[in-house]
């Protein structure tokens, strides 16, 4: 349940930052009962001396959606593209600590980012479809991983766990940019599923979409949810209420670095919030 | 009581005083840089009329398919047009890998440090170098110390050189307009950089690679002194059959044409720069077409 905002005792996310009494960090952050995918301890992120992520330690669950919320640059998709190493793509990005995938080092000098994203594929805010045919959209990832096999048929399994097959199957032909914002975003979730990933990463995959685009994908989030671990991104705070089994609620601290401020699962993250900037959060006086 | 008299005499909302001059200035600044406009557009325009008006009467199917001649009446173009085909397609083939090339090293894989501002300025640089130079250049290398003598092979290869910084800025251009977006899809998926590049980038950028490149060899076509520098010949009576052949190109063969005293040649001359301006026109035609075709995709 989300709370009426207060506006009354509505306070400024500074007031908060210099207010706020912290509990220690084994009553903010739950530990899971299921086997955890990722694990992250005392995890840093900089980007050349500005640090954006700050001692970040929590597991994450097999099979289920974990939601990372939080407001405005707290570093929600910093973490993100850090779980698949798409922050390698940014010169100045370097990190401390530890980030695990089935307890292997993520970050380990012998770990291949190639590698590492074709098990952990991202989808991300904004659809970016490649300006080919829907097919090739599908089969390009496939392809470049030497995945062998009936293209054709892989492309139509893609397409159905993303919901999308019925209406692309006569137009497979077109291009996947004539597509609507919403087919755009379940194409690109297609696109990430043919190369059978185990975790799938969404920045903020509806932030771009429609209410009923929006729903859409988050059906189809639950259902992938059987078989993918999927960690998503979201400033809408009832998307992660409506979707998410799991949330982390991140928030930046006055030097601007991003902490984890309250994990746990989103039934009791939401309606009884252990820490008072987690409730100030949700229940919108800030943010 | 309260008076509402106004200071001084009724306002004006008419340009007066201070207001008045500088609008004037700005009235006359419009005529004075029409002016400057119309000085270039009209030299330009004077110089077409002019070789069309001495020109025209020459150009015939004649003119195009005959060799050169001492006699003006029977010289043609057929050497120097065949010439020119053979140097720029060494031109092109040899330019485009190598600019693409550079241009897909300095954006996608360099690394961001002093080397790669070094040879970004030096790229730049080497845009402004007046042909001549690569002539000298051409001379020395290709010509000299790796012994091609005046071919189509050093003729292709000493514009390739001129060419390149043009077409490297161009390329590296067109990469840049492919939005990061679709390779970040495209490595999110576990493509290696080379496939993001291969499949995605190159396929984004060549449209404007090509405009950029055809631009570039429209300016080789053109190119007179750097031929001559390298020695290409002005007098070819058999057509080319090889890269290692000797060679001359229209521009050579109007600079030649030109510089003879007998007003016949002159004639001739202007036959061949029509010849020579509408090659030109239609490969930046070709240039803009290209564009404006991806542009509506």
């Amino acid at each position: 349940m989300i709370r009426a905002p207060d506006r009354v005792t509505r306070v400024t996310i500074e007031e908060r930052l210099t207010t706020a009494e912290t509990l220690p960090a084994s009553e903010r952050i739950s530990r899971i009962s299921e086997p955890p995918i990722i694990e992250l301890d005392r995890f840093n992120a900089f980007y050349g001396d500005f640090r954006a992520l700050l001692d970040v330690s929590f597991q994450i669950p097999e099979r289920k959606i974990t939601a990372l919320i939080g407001p405005s640059g707290c570093g929600k998709t910093t973490l993100l593209r850090c779980m698949n190493r798409m922050n390698d793509l940014v010169r100045t990005f370097r990190h401390e600590g530890r980030m695990t995938y089935h307890g292997l080092d993520l970050y380990a000098r012998d770990v291949d980012p190639v590698e590492v994203r074709r098990r952990i594929g991202m989808v991300f805010q904004k659809p970016n479809p490649f300006p080919k045919s829907i097919f090739e959209n599908i089969a390009f990832g496939p392809r470049v991983n030497g995945i062998k096999g009936n293209m054709a048929e892989m492309v139509e399994q893609s397409l159905r766990q993303a919901a999308l097959w019925d209406d692309v199957k006569d137009k497979l032909n077109q291009s996947g940019l004539a597509l609507s914002g919403g087919q755009q975003q379940r194409l690109c979730i297609a696109r990430a599923l043919a190369v059978h990933p185990e975790i799938i990463l969404m920045d903020e995959p509806c932030s771009a979409l429609d209410p009923i685009a929006t729903l859409k994908i988050e059906d189809l989030m639950r259902e992938l949810a059987k078989d993918y671990t999927i960690i998503i991104v979201t400033h809408n705070m009832q998307q992660a209420a409506r979707v998410a089994d799991y949330t982390a609620f991140l928030m930046m601290r006055q030097d601007r670095a991003g902490e984890l401020v309250e994990f746990g699962d989103t039934d009791t993250l939401f309606t009884m919030p252990k820490d008072k900037r987690t409730e100030d959060y949700i229940t919108g006086r800030f943010g | 009581m309260a008076s509402y008299e106004t200071a001084g005499p009724q306002p004006t909302l008419r340009a007066t005083g201070a207001v008045a001059r500088r609008q004037a200035f700005s009235r006359v600044s419009r005529y004075v840089l029409l002016a400057a406009t119309l000085i270039g557009v009209g030299v330009l325009f004077y110089l077409g009329f002019e070789t069309v008006q001495k020109g025209a009467g020459r150009l015939s199917w004649g003119f195009l398919t005959s060799y050169p001649s001492r006699a003006a009446e029977r010289a043609g173009l057929r050497s120097s047009i065949l010439g020119s085909v053979w140097v720029l397609g060494v031109t092109v083939l040899s330019a485009i890998p190598i600019a693409v090339g550079t241009a897909v090293w300095i954006e996608e894989f360099a690394p961001r440090n002093r080397l790669l501002t070094l040879v970004k300025l030096n790229i730049a640089n080497l845009a402004g170098v007046p042909s001549i130079i690569y002539g000298i250049l051409g001379l020395a290398v290709f010509v000299r110390y790796l012994g091609l003598g005046p071919s189509i092979l050093a003729g292709g290869l000493t514009l390739a050189l001129m060419i390149l910084p043009m077409t490297i800025i161009a390329s590296q251009e067109a990469i840049r307009q492919v939005p990061p977006s679709i390779r970040d899809g495209s490595l999110a998926l576990g493509a290696t950089q080379w496939q993001t590049v291969w499949r995605h980038v190159l396929p984004g950028a060549m449209p404007g690679i090509m405009t950029g490149t055809i631009l570039a060899v429209s300016r080789a076509a053109g190119e007179t002194a750097a031929l001559i520098m390298i020695g290409a010949f002005t007098f070819i009576a058999f057509d080319n059959q090889s890269v290692f052949d000797d060679f001359t190109t229209v521009p050579v063969q109007i600079y030649n044409w030109t510089i003879r005293p007998q007003e016949a040649f002159r004639e001739n001359a202007a036959g061949a720069i029509i010849v020579l301006m509408v090659a030109v026109l239609s490969l930046n035609l070709a240039a803009a077409l290209i564009r404006e075709r991806f542009r509506q995709d």
